[in-house]
């Protein structure tokens, strides 16, 4: 008897099993006799939204004692101690997420996408720093921020790299910004976090590919100091745009340089200028020229580079989920070997026409031209104004933090021998 | 600008400074209120929606954690209590017993009990359960789909992007309010949808 019931029931199921009802009532709910009380579905909810006011909070406030103390208290052993908090708080407590570097996507995605709502508290892990640094400098970078705390531990035999070299890795935190904004606008991927070196080792669950990376950067952060921050780190770009026109920053001196050189060797970011005392040192005609020659080579890297980033549009878009799916579906017979791609088989039961999927993907692909030519353009531009840099040297008397690249960790300021009211100590 | 404009220090360089500075400072705010103006209704969390889920497996291995914040969550109100449970059973079991080779989880997860004839409770032990899936594509096709994944938000991380969310096939991820956190499907009463 049980077996025919069996029999009867699976015959049932498969006839059932090919077509699309999901949650459909197919065997009434029972009418329970021996009075079994069902349970309840646990739905736990999340992190009360209440940490969030916290995080922003001691952002905040991370943020105010970091300036005071570069500014007033000039005290790197201050941040020093502050940056280890930090660490210990925004990365091993909180997880790395949500960070100021991050954030920049969800901006971006929120100014593109008006159906994404952001959460103030991202927002004001994007705005909070800049302000700080349009007005003290980035002490962000000094200590707050987890990443910059982590390399900035390791950094035992910090070496300078070649000016050229350095000026060439340079260009990439430019380009990782105009990807990351192209990907965020398009609603593609945020390729910030997830290529994040160190959000593994906070999370000590890093995949094996993340862990070589971040592994690569800390070992190699012991000769080359911070090497995510200099290198990489897209947020700095902002950071160092509005560090170059910030009211206040960090100062070697804390009154008159007196050209004793101490401090020429201690910082190990390279973000200290070196003065220039001739006025002219190659004469007005070659300055002239050279000057001629970058007003011609930038627009021409800007229309260069917009060019090409429009040529690479398609490959840009490849990342994209919708124009993936169309591709699959495109061309089937690619696919004809292997087993039917979980996209092929989403997309089947979703019952979406063929033309919705390809209209989304072109509209994809128009939005990825134009951005490839506004990432090209950007690019072109970076390239260009970064040789101007090196093409032409500018006047400075003294010793001074080079405002867009000094990180106001405050190395510098325990190696000046100047005391507040211009004397000089003299130490045995 | 205006009340510096008498300082003898200011120099032209100086003044320009000055004037990106306070430039960047109301860009900055006025970015701040564009993009705040929609936002407001405060955190959102990742959920996935189980009307579009197609049980890939994805979900099991793709969460930055080692053991997935999604798991499987039994919406008891829409159980049948089948006896035969086609998210417990492995297709093709003769003896409807909870021998682990007739189990179609992988890790045991799923408590089968009995209730009164012929009526099985089925009972997710969370721990074990790693949001393969297997049971809630069993429980779709043959059952009422009581069973369905969804993100455990007590576990998630919450991660800005969601990294099940980026290879998830049928874009079934999506923010969901904090308030509202779980996308369960509940009772439909009508027949199967027609396509597929």
């Amino acid at each position: 008897m049980k077996k025919i019931r069996v029999i009867f029931i699976f015959v049932v199921l498969l006839s059932l099993q090919f077509m699309n009802a999901y949650g459909v009532q197919r065997f009434p709910k029972p009418d329970f006799e021996s009075g079994y009380l069902q349970p309840e579905t646990l739905q736990p909810s999340a992190r009360a939204g209440l940490l969030a006011i916290m995080d922003v909070s001691v952002l905040a406030l991370a943020l105010a004692l970091v300036s005071w103390l570069v500014l007033k208290k000039r005290s790197r052993t201050g941040v020093f101690w502050t940056s280890v908090f930090s660490l210990a708080y925004f990365g091993f407590y909180r997880q790395g997420c949500v960070c100021s570097i991050g954030a920049i996507q969800n901006v971006t995605l929120a100014l593109f996408d008006k159906s994404y709502v952001i959460p103030l508290a991202v927002l004001a892990f994007f705005i909070l720093p800049l302000v700080f640094t349009l007005f003290f400098g980035r002490t962000f970078c000094a200590g707050v921020c987890p990443f910059g705390a982590m390399q900035d531990l390791v950094s035992f035999r910090p070496q300078k790299p070649d000016p050229r070299l350095n000026a060439v890795l340079g260009m990439m935190p430019y380009i990782y910004l105009g990807l990351a904004v192209l990907y965020a606008a398009t609603g593609s991927d945020f390729i910030i976090c997830r290529y994040d070196p160190f959000v593994g080792i906070f999370r000590f669950n890093a995949s094996f590919g993340m862990l070589i990376f971040s592994g690569t950067l800390l070992v190699s952060g012991i000769f080359i100091a911070r090497p995510y921050c200099r290198y990489l780190c897209p947020y700095g770009v902002l950071l160092n745009w509005a560090s170059r026109f910030s009211w206040r920053h960090l100062t070697i001196t804390p009154d008159k340089c007196i050209q004793c050189r101490l401090c020429e060797e201690s910082c190990p970011y390279d973000a200290i200028d070196i003065p220039v005392v001739d006025l002219n040192p190659e004469g007005r005609s070659v300055t002239a020229r050279k000057l001629i020659l970058v007003s011609l080579l930038v627009p021409f890297f800007i229309v260069l580079g917009g060019w090409t980033g429009s040529r690479l549009h398609e490959t840009l878009a490849g990342v994209n989920g919708k124009v993936r799916l169309a591709k699959i579906l495109l061309e089937p017979e690619r696919y004809r070997d292997q087993p039917e791609p979980f996209e092929v088989t989403a997309y089947k039961s979703s019952g979406k026409p063929l033309t919705v999927v390809y209209d989304e993907a072109a509209g994809v692909l128009r939005r990825f031209y134009t951005g490839g030519w506004l990432l090209g353009c950007f690019i072109g531009l970076v390239f260009g104004m970064i040789l101007a840099g090196r093409l032409l040297t500018r006047y400075s008397t003294d010793y001074t933090p080079n405002k867009g690249a000094c990180f106001s960790c405050a190395r510098c300021v325990d190696y000046c021998p100047v005391e507040k009211n211009g004397t000089k100590e003299v130490k045995p | 600008m205006e009340e510096t404009a008498g300082d003898p220090k200011l120099n032209r360089r100086e003044f320009i400074v000055r004037s990106i500075r306070v430039t960047a400072f109301l860009g900055l705010g006025g970015l701040a209120v564009l993009v705040a103006e929609k936002s407001g209704s405060g955190e959102t969390v990742w959920q996935l929606d189980p009307s579009k889920c197609i049980q890939c497996g994805r979900c099991a291995t793709n969460c930055v954690l080692a053991h997935s914040a999604v798991r499987c969550t039994h919406v008891y109100a829409m159980c049948g209590y089948c006896d035969l449970c086609g998210g417990y059973f492995k297709p093709g079991t003769k003896t409807l017993n909870t021998a682990a080779e007739n189990q179609l989880c992988p890790t045991n997860a799923i408590k089968r009990k009995f209730v009164e004839d012929p009526f099985f409770e089925y009972t997710i032990d969370e721990p074990l359960c790693i949001g393969c899936g297997k049971c809630v594509k069993g429980c779709g096709a043959f059952g009422n789909g009581s069973l369905q994944l969804q993100v455990r938000q007590n576990i998630c991380v919450h991660c800005n992007q969601c990294s099940i969310a980026r290879s998830c096939p049928a874009e079934a991820f999506s923010r969901v309010p904090a308030k509202k956190p779980y996308l369960l499907k509940q009772i439909t009463l009508e027949g199967p949808k027609s396509g597929g």
